[in-house]
């Protein structure tokens, strides 16, 4: 097999089993997976204009081919401590109801391929701000990783 | 629907458009065949699509209408302005069919035969061999029934209007009618011989198509086209902007030839989004045309500069106002045939519609000759509707009164007419011009007529805006709205002042309110940002890259930290509002790609869109609107603005003064005129001390006394103590306060009670009952012999010895303000406020020291009054005459001389008036 066949086998595969590919990030230690399709760049810290008057979980605006991404501090979104923040951070870039947002993670953690059957409903007990933005959880070997409902993080603002 | 049906509805829209104009022209050129074979031809492309399309109710119509088109054409019936409003009657009619087939697909049923039978009549006349006076007796009857039952004409129209009007405005919708070159034609119609049309033979042709190809494009298309562009545009400027910084030549040559076909692609995709505006004034004529018979006026209507091109989008947002406006030049401003004769004018009125650019903007005129705008109507409907007050209104100039009419709810049509009257009009006008970032402006002179005067952008997707700093950010500011840049550093004569925290800048003898944008954005203090950048900038001082506006910053923190005075004010003007906002840095002017936010950013109403720079920075382009909104407090009102706009006015008029308002005491608002207060401060509680018997406080080296505003007055137990300190030679008092609350300008006019210590009276300001409070008497307070230090030595207290002075001044304000403070030093004072007065004084015998006289007055002036007075006739010859005056140029000082005056002095300026007043007097006593 090619490496296209193998693509093509594993696009088929996903399609046929429900699997959703996902781009693991962290924030605060903790882990989110954001589905690869959604997303439209990756982006390594890059120049942001201020925005001022804005919440201030809106970091600025930048410059992306030509389009202007607002960029979004998911840490303080979801209103959490500011311990484990990087000095330099990464960017994902989503598109919602037409605008571009860039989501500011602390690391990018892995891409995975995991059936949509394994995933869980959130506990009940789960922080508000975080239940708010998840699609379900993944048991993943020693670690819990948050499904990152993009729509309802950007729709909620 | 069926497609060809669609097509068919387009085309017949667009001909009707065109057929309105065509008869119009028509009934002024009655003998321009080719406009009559014109007309005729459309005409008869529509009776022919509906025979095809089996739309036999339209076809019927179109066809009577053909016939008597055909007599037109033929020359065997004379284009009366009776046939036309048949004609176009009959066109009304077309179109209200068209529009229910529009929605609902089919014909509606409804009768024409009545207009049919009188088309026919027409028709039918000369046939029959009848004379003209026959046919009008027939017809007359007829067609005023007929236009009863139609309501106005203007109804229908309206309705049509309504009809027609979405196709253009939907812009994606597949009818678009944009790039069709049509305007051209119509033009030429009215320039009555294109010369292909001229060659053509009428009966050979049935679609007379214009000679240049064109296509009709969707417009959401374009619009695409223009965004995508809009994005190469940014990105070629990127690509220039890296290669300046690098050596690479072999990206020069191609990066030129990108540069070149990238311009040339954006002015053609901006090309086709332009349209003459003549697409816009299609209606126009044919709208003056029904005014004027309705009316029973003779208009004449003149369009110049139809093809002046601007974006279709904002094409389509002045049409509606441009509409109402010429209605208005119409019904308003035009006269009636016998009054105009009466005011010896021409019977027929003007109304010139003329477009134009300008330095960037397109310039829409509309004048007419008619009566101009009535003062004073608009001035009882200002009462009426309770904006002003007759007195507010008997101190505006004429121009601002004249601006009310753009209030909402003002209407001076005498009558509400179909056409106009409303009373929603101006308002709803000036309200879509500013919307697209244009402006309004409005002269007239009654019996003259009045012009209105529209600056509009010439394209809302391209701004020029000039890119300013502030806090270490930058922003993006449209230029239309920028009156002027004021620079203010300690070299230059502007300088920011305060009132309590309010900055104010004086720019030309009037006030500016100032806002902080920094404040507004609430953005970090610059010190904090600055030592952060400092910061930034040892860790990368290495770096080469850092461009000039770092270095720029680099060199000047010190400065600005020292005096942060040191900014620049740019005036905006927005709407009827004039006011400053600070800022510390200004940089060039750029065109920008105003880009939308997203929708997270839509809720703040300061940003009207964002864009990238040349370097590929994003930068938030500031709503001057918004800003204006957020700035709208009480010192904003129109009214202020409106001073301020009109300074000029305003300048003449000595009247007009700056008071500062403040609280004390009782709470009742207290006021002083700003021009004798030297500072305004804040004194640490802690600092004033008790030295006996009086509050003192250490001020710049020396104890000033410190005086309560009255013996009621609680001090602040801790904090700050407000403090008004006046000035006087090298001494200096406090006068404590509760609150210093604002600077008022306002005419001064104070109605003396003299029964309070300390207040020389109360005026009305804003509405307001304000106590003006007399410097004079605290000064005295302060130091008993403030006012003596010189005087009392020869002039005692001593009722015996006081000096008789006449004060002759037309304002009481200064009346009021010099009486107290002469009395104060010792003179007995008579206060009159005109020569007259004084002269019969003089005549009854009455006996001065000195007379003091203003120079500005009404009537007589005080060169005249010194005139008189000096006449070796006079009682009063050799009485010492001193001028007063606003006015000290050195050859008002000339003229006052040459007049008789002794001494010429400043107003204001009390220490001089007092020292002359002395010395004058001291030499006439030497003399006697």
């Amino acid at each position: 097999m090619t490496d296209q066949q193998v693509a093509v086998a594993g696009n088929e595969a996903r399609q046929q089993k429900n699997m959703v590919e996902y781009l693991l990030v962290t924030v605060e230690k903790q882990l989110f997976g954001v589905p690869v399709l959604q997303i439209q760049d990756v982006l390594q810290e890059q120049k942001v204009t201020k925005v001022p008057l804005a919440k201030e979980y809106i970091h600025g605006s930048l410059n992306l081919r030509g389009r202007i991404v607002t960029v979004i501090d998911v840490r303080k979104k979801l209103h959490m401590t500011e311990e484990g923040k990087k000095d330099r951070s990464m960017s994902v870039v989503v598109e919602h109801d037409g605008d571009l947002y860039s989501l500011m993670v602390d690391e990018i953690a892995d891409v995975m391929v995991l059936p949509k059957s394994e995933q869980e409903k959130n506990p009940v007990t789960l922080d508000q701000h975080l239940s708010d933005v998840s699609s379900g959880i993944y048991q993943l070997d020693g670690q819990l990783m948050v499904v990152l409902n993009v729509s309802a993080l950007l729709s909620g603002i | 629907m069926d497609d060809l049906v669609e097509e068919f509805l387009v085309e017949t829209s667009d001909s009707l458009n065109e057929l309105d104009v065509d008869i119009v022209n028509l009934e002024q050129n009655p003998n321009d065949s080719e406009l009559i074979g014109k007309i005729f031809r459309l005409v008869h492309t529509i009776k022919g699509t509906c025979g095809f399309l089996s739309l036999p109710r339209l076809e019927k119509v179109a066809h009577h209408s053909e016939n008597v088109l055909g007599r037109f054409r033929d020359k065997d019936l004379e284009v009366t302005p009776e046939y036309v409003t048949l004609i176009l009657n009959a066109f009304d009619r077309i179109k209200e069919i068209v529009s229910v087939i529009e929605e609902t697909g089919s014909e509606p049923d409804e009768d024409d035969a009545e207009l049919i039978a009188r088309l026919d009549v027409v028709f039918e006349l000369g046939k029959e061999g009848q004379t003209e006076d026959v046919i009008d007796d027939d017809i007359f009857p007829v067609m005023v029934t007929q236009d009863d039952e139609e309501d106005e004409p203007q109804e229908t129209e309206k309705a049509s209007e309504d009809v027609f009007e979405p196709i253009p405005v939907e812009g994606a919708d597949l009818k678009t009618t944009e790039t069709e070159p049509e305007p051209e034609e119509v033009t030429e119609g009215r320039a009555m011989a294109p010369v292909e049309e001229a060659k053509v033979d009428e009966s050979a042709k049935k679609v007379q198509k214009p000679v240049t190809q064109s296509l009709r494009v969707n417009v959401q298309v374009l619009e695409d086209l223009m965004t995508m562009v809009s994005e190469l545009v940014l990105t070629r400027n990127q690509l220039l902007q890296l290669s300046r910084t690098q050596q690479n030549t072999d990206l020069a040559a191609p990066l030129q030839n990108l540069n070149q076909v990238v311009s040339e692609l954006q002015e053609g995709v901006m090309k086709t989004r332009m349209q003459p505006i003549g697409n816009a004034w299609q209606k126009l004529p044919r709208i003056v045309r029904d005014l004027s018979v309705d009316l029973g006026k003779k208009i004449n209507f003149e369009m110049q500069g139809e093809e002046t091109e601007l974006d279709r989008q904002v094409l389509e947002m002045i049409k509606d106002p441009l509409t109402h406006m010429v209605r208005n030049s119409g019904d308003h401003g035009v006269e009636m045939p016998e009054e105009r004769l009466a005011a010896g004018k021409p019977e027929e009125g003007h109304i010139l519609l003329n477009a134009f650019h300008e330095g960037g903007h397109i310039i829409i005129e509309i004048s007419d000759d008619g009566k101009g705008l009535p003062l004073d109507r608009i001035k009882q409907k200002a009462i009426d509707n309770d904006i002003y007050t007759a007195e507010e209104l008997d101190e505006m100039p004429d121009q601002q009164i004249q601006q009310l009419i753009f209030h909402a709810g003002f209407s001076t049509a005498e009558k509400v007419t179909s056409v106009s009257g409303r009373g929603v009009g101006m308002d709803v006008v000036r309200t879509n011009i500013e919307k697209i970032g244009g402006a309004v402006e409005l002269s007239s002179k009654e019996g003259k007529g009045s012009t209105f005067r529209i600056k509009i952008p010439l394209t809302l997707a391209i701004v020029s805006a000039l890119l300013i700093e502030v806090a270490g950010e930058k922003f993006a500011l449209p230029q239309i709205n920028v009156q002027e840049l004021v620079r203010i550093s300690n070299e230059t004569v502007h300088s920011i002042e305060t009132i309590k925290d309010t900055p104010v800048l004086r720019l030309r003898d009037s006030l500016l309110p100032l806002v902080s944008l920094q404040d507004l954005l609430k953005l970090e203090d610059v010190e904090a940002v600055e030592e952060e950048l400092e910061k930034v900038l040892s860790e990368e001082s290495a770096d080469k890259e850092s461009d000039n506006v770092i270095e720029i910053t680099k060199e000047e923190p010190k400065a600005e930290m020292e005096d942060s005075s040191n900014c620049y004010v740019i005036v905006l003007h927005v709407g009827s509002h004039t006011f400053g906002i600070m800022v510390d840095k200004v940089f060039d002017t750029e065109e920008i790609v105003v880009k939308p936010v997203s929708e997270i950013l839509k809720d703040i109403p300061l940003y009207s869109g964002n864009t990238i720079l040349g370097d590929g920075s994003v930068i938030m382009i500031l709503d001057p609107n918004g800003i204006a909104t957020a700035v709208g407090d009480a010192s904003l009102s129109d009214k202020d603005a409106g001073d301020y706009h009109d300074e000029d006015e305003k300048r003449d008029q000595e009247k007009m003064m700056s008071l500062l308002a403040f609280s004390a005491g009782n709470g009742a608002p207290l006021a002083v005129p700003l021009s004798l207060i030297s500072r305004l401060e804040e004194i640490k509680v802690g600092d004033i001390e008790l030295s006996g018997g009086q509050l003192v406080v250490q001020y710049r080296d020396k104890l000033m006394p410190l005086i309560p505003f009255d013996e009621n007055f609680k001090m602040k137990e801790e904090g700050r103590q407000a403090v008004l300190v006046f000035s006087d030679r090298d001494r200096s008092m406090g006068l404590l306060v509760d609150n210093i609350v604002d600077i008022v300008e306002t005419d001064v006019d104070i109605q003396l009670e003299g029964d309070e210590n300390g207040l020389l009276g109360s005026a009305i300001v804003n509405d307001q009952a304000m106590d003006i409070i007399d410097v004079g008497y605290y000064m005295s307070l302060a130091y008993a012999d403030w006012f003596n230090v010189e005087v009392q030595t020869s002039f005692g207290h001593d009722g015996s010895l006081e000096k008789r002075i006449l004060l002759v001044d037309d304002s009481s304000f200064f009346r009021n303000m010099l009486t107290p403070i002469l009395s104060v030093s010792g003179y007995q004072v008579v206060a009159v406020d005109n020569p007259f007065e004084a002269l019969e004084l003089c005549s009854s015998g009455k006996i001065f020291d000195m007379i003091i006289s203003d120079i500005e007055m009404p009537e007589m002036d005080g060169f005249e009054f010194a005139e008189k007075i000096k006449d070796n006739d006079s009682a009063w010859k050799d009485t010492p005459l001193v001028a007063l005056s606003s006015h000290a140029a050195p050859e008002d000082f000339e003229r006052g001389q040459d007049a008789g005056f002794n001494e010429y002095i400043t107003k204001f300026d009390r220490d001089s008036l007092l020292k002359s007043i002395e010395e004058t007097l001291s030499k006439k006593e030497n003399v006697a």
